[in-house]
């Protein structure tokens, strides 16, 4: 019994975790139909901001919580303001131009740095255990943080100005415009939110993968297939192909290892693309968020 | 005049001879200096291994020539580096064969990298040396691995370690083929002393969540974890491990564990007590090591240097093993210097005597056993003068030195043993 609540929980952090690394590259995604292909390098910058302030003697919660998604998101508007908005429209150049950031954000942090980074803050929740089975505290803290980013992703949408702005700017740019909207402002402020919560995934993530400057590259390509397999909705889309490839990866991982585990997330993903091309959200939830 | 078949030929043989001679001069000109081409990973995702071992073959050959270079010439070092993809090691390989006529090479940190170039060393009679630790089989008269194999570290831990924590093994490695290999020895190793192995698992290099097989490991109750991790995003797993109590549990003993210098990227809660094998440590506790690591950080930035582990140390003693075999063969000639090497070449170096094992072109070496302790590896269990025996028991140049081979590249089992 207290292996299925252990195993449970592993499985829902399991889900957790792709929505934290995804849920930025989804909002810049499902918005503006740009893909970031530096996506990874923002989780690892908010990975580096949370090691080097911390051991420069800041309160961890702090640059977790509030410094790594600020310089992130700081990041993510200026790379919106001199790179981004000349490309709106051209999805290959943009592809190509966020690649070169990315290695440029990665030879950047390695000549700064190093090659090697002490990463040595700890989680700051202890294990927990259940019955005869210990796991990780800071783990279902992870959990508890993504549940609430994602419901405040959608009272953000649904019920603020910002968010109806950004909503209708998504739908129809033109007409937005028309009615007085800033366009480029709202593209703008989109970006550097969804780099803020990419900032805010890597720092969340730091004290229990630790950093490398190419670090990024284990999570892009789950966070791409998830966002991918999600459609453009962000939160529905998030969510639902988080789960069922979170899923299907935290329970091969337990029945077989870890290698069927990622080969079954990858066989999932090709089979629900084959049969849904515009992810998940384009035949179900349709009119979701 | 009227051109005849035979005076075009006496024509154009003059001009070869004319137009071949500035490449004969050329040469002669080169020879004043002996080259040693070093190919090792800068940047990309090996960087962590490589730029110690760059810094430890600058530090070599600085030391030759200091000492007044070899055979009274001076050594001169040119580095490729191949940003950790294979194809630049093909590309710098045959580079350094064909145009810069190296003497000799000292390439490679992942076994792909080492196979990549060894056809083209060896169709360019150009000696190689090969400095990373690695999982043995390698079988080339041409080619030295100067670094442990499983039978110097996996076979002198793991009865150490069953010895300290129990007969019940949990083995979890890297999925390619050192991993594989290294979990196949584990297990031989593990089944010669009397123990169990409860399970083995493979994780693809970028797997960081660790969450389901740290659950797996509470249910299967092993008395200790064998660890063939390898990479930046493995290290994931010692922080979940802690993360989730278990490090107190549940012991780990390594072989991969510190290389990368992982032990100093965790904080000491996290990483104490891991067990670990190798044929050097930063803390040996002998002169001439401490005289070593003391003059390495000097030359590298002070507090700032990268922690000494064995693939940079050996990188060291690979350049003294090649350059003392020049000196005992007083010639730089390729045949010459491997009959040299053959005699066997000896040396001591930071990790202690080092000599060349004839019979198989690995290295006769001592091995440790050391715990981690506040990031720093305590050496417990010391091992004088260990053979290669794993590569000895398929490879024997001696009785047959045409052996061009890498016996353990589809496993312990395709190669006979088991």
């Amino acid at each position: 019994m207290d292996l299925y609540i252990a195993l449970a929980l592993q499985i829902v952090y399991g889900i957790a975790n792709l929505v934290l690394i995804s849920l930025g590259l989804a909002i810049i995604f499902g918005m503006m139909r740009v893909i970031n292909l530096a996506h990874g390098e923002f989780l690892m910058l908010g990975g580096y901001t949370v090691v080097i302030s911390t051991n420069a003697g800041l309160n961890i919660w702090l640059a977790m919580l509030i410094l790594a998604p600020l310089v992130v998101g700081i990041i993510g508007v200026i790379v919106e303001r001199v790179m981004i908005r000349f490309l709106y429209g051209r999805m290959v150049d943009t592809l190509l131009a966020t690649w070169g950031l990315s290695l440029v954000l990665i030879g950047l942090v390695t000549t700064i740095f190093g090659a090697q980074t002490a990463t040595t803050i700890s989680p700051p929740i202890g294990a927990i255990q259940i019955g005869d089975f210990t796991s990780s505290g800071y783990e279902l803290f992870l959990i508890g943080v993504t549940i609430i980013l994602s419901i405040l992703a959608y009272c953000a949408l649904k019920y603020t100005r910002i968010g109806l702005i950004a909503r209708g700017t998504m739908q129809g740019a033109e007409i937005a415009s028309a009615l007085g909207v800033s366009t480029s402002r709202t593209y703008a402020i989109t970006f550097g939110v969804g780099a803020a919560v990419s900032g805010l995934a890597g720092g969340l993530l730091a004290p229990i993968t630790g950093v490398l400057p190419s670090i990024g590259a284990t999570y892009i390509a789950k966070a791409f297939i998830t966002v991918i397999s999600g459609g453009t909705a962000i939160l529905a889309g998030t969510l639902s192909a988080s789960t069922l490839l979170g899923g299907v990866n935290s329970v091969l991982s337990y029945l077989t290892g870890p290698t069927i585990g990622e080969v079954g997330l990858l066989v999932v993903a090709i089979v629900l693309l084959r049969l849904m091309p515009q992810g998940i959200t384009a035949r179900l939830f349709r009119r979701s968020l | 005049m009227s051109t005849t078949r035979r005076t075009f030929l006496k024509g154009t043989a003059a001009t070869a001879a004319v137009l071949a001679s500035p490449a004969i001069i050329g040469k002669a000109a080169a020879a004043d200096k002996i080259k040693l081409v070093s190919i090792l990973d800068q940047s990309g995702g090996l960087d962590i291994y490589g730029k110690p071992m760059v810094a430890a073959t600058e530090m070599a050959v600085d030391d030759i020539n200091a000492a007044g270079g070899l055979l009274g010439r001076e050594v001169e070092l040119k580095m490729y580096d191949p940003q950790s993809s294979i194809q630049y090691y093909t590309q710098y390989a045959t580079q350094a064969a064909a145009s810069d006529r190296a003497d000799v090479v000292h390439a490679g940190i992942t076994s792909a990298s080492r196979e990549a170039i060894r056809p083209t060393l060896d169709r360019f009679k150009t000696l190689y040396f090969y400095n990373t630790q690695y999982e043995g089989g390698v079988c080339d008269r041409n080619v030295f691995c100067t670094g442990s194999t499983p039978a110097h570290t996996v076979e002198k831990l793991v009865p150490h370690a069953m010895k300290k924590w129990g007969k019940k093994v949990y083995i979890l490695a890297a999925d390619y083929n050192y991993g594989q290999i290294i979990a196949d020895w584990v297990e031989k190793f593990v089944r010669d002393e009397g123990g169990e192995t409860v399970a083995t698992e493979f994780f693809p290099l970028d797997v960081t969540n660790f969450g389901p097989t740290i659950q797996k490991i509470q249910a299967a109750k092993p008395d200790m974890i064998w660890s063939a991790l390898v990479g930046g995003a493995h290290i994931s797993f010692y922080r979940q491990y802690a993360a989730a109590g278990m490090h107190k549990s549940i012991p780990i003993a390594s072989t991969t564990y510190g290389v990368g210098n992982e032990h100093q990227l965790m904080s000491a809660e996290e990483g104490n007590g891991i067990l670990c094998a190798y044929s050097y440590f930063e803390e040996i506790d002998t002169p001439e090591n401490k005289a070593f690591v003391e003059r390495f950080r000097a030359r590298n930035g002070g507090a700032a240097a990268p922690a000494l582990n064995e693939l940079a140390v050996r990188s060291y003693e690979g350049v003294m093993l090649w350059a003392q075999a020049v000196r005992n063969a007083g010639s730089v000639d390729r045949m010459k210097v491997i009959e040299a090497l053959e005699a066997p070449t000896m040396i001591d170096g930071p990790s202690g005597a080092i000599a060349i094992e004839p019979t198989t072109h690995h290295a006769t070496l001592n091995t440790y056993i050391a715990q981690v302790k506040d990031q720093k590896f305590q050496v417990q269990e010391t091992f004088l003068a260990q053979q290669p025996t794993d590569t000895m028991q398929v490879c024997d140049l001696k009785a047959n030195p045409d052996t061009v081979k890498f016996y353990f590249e589809n496993g312990l089992e395709a190669a006979g043993i088991k």
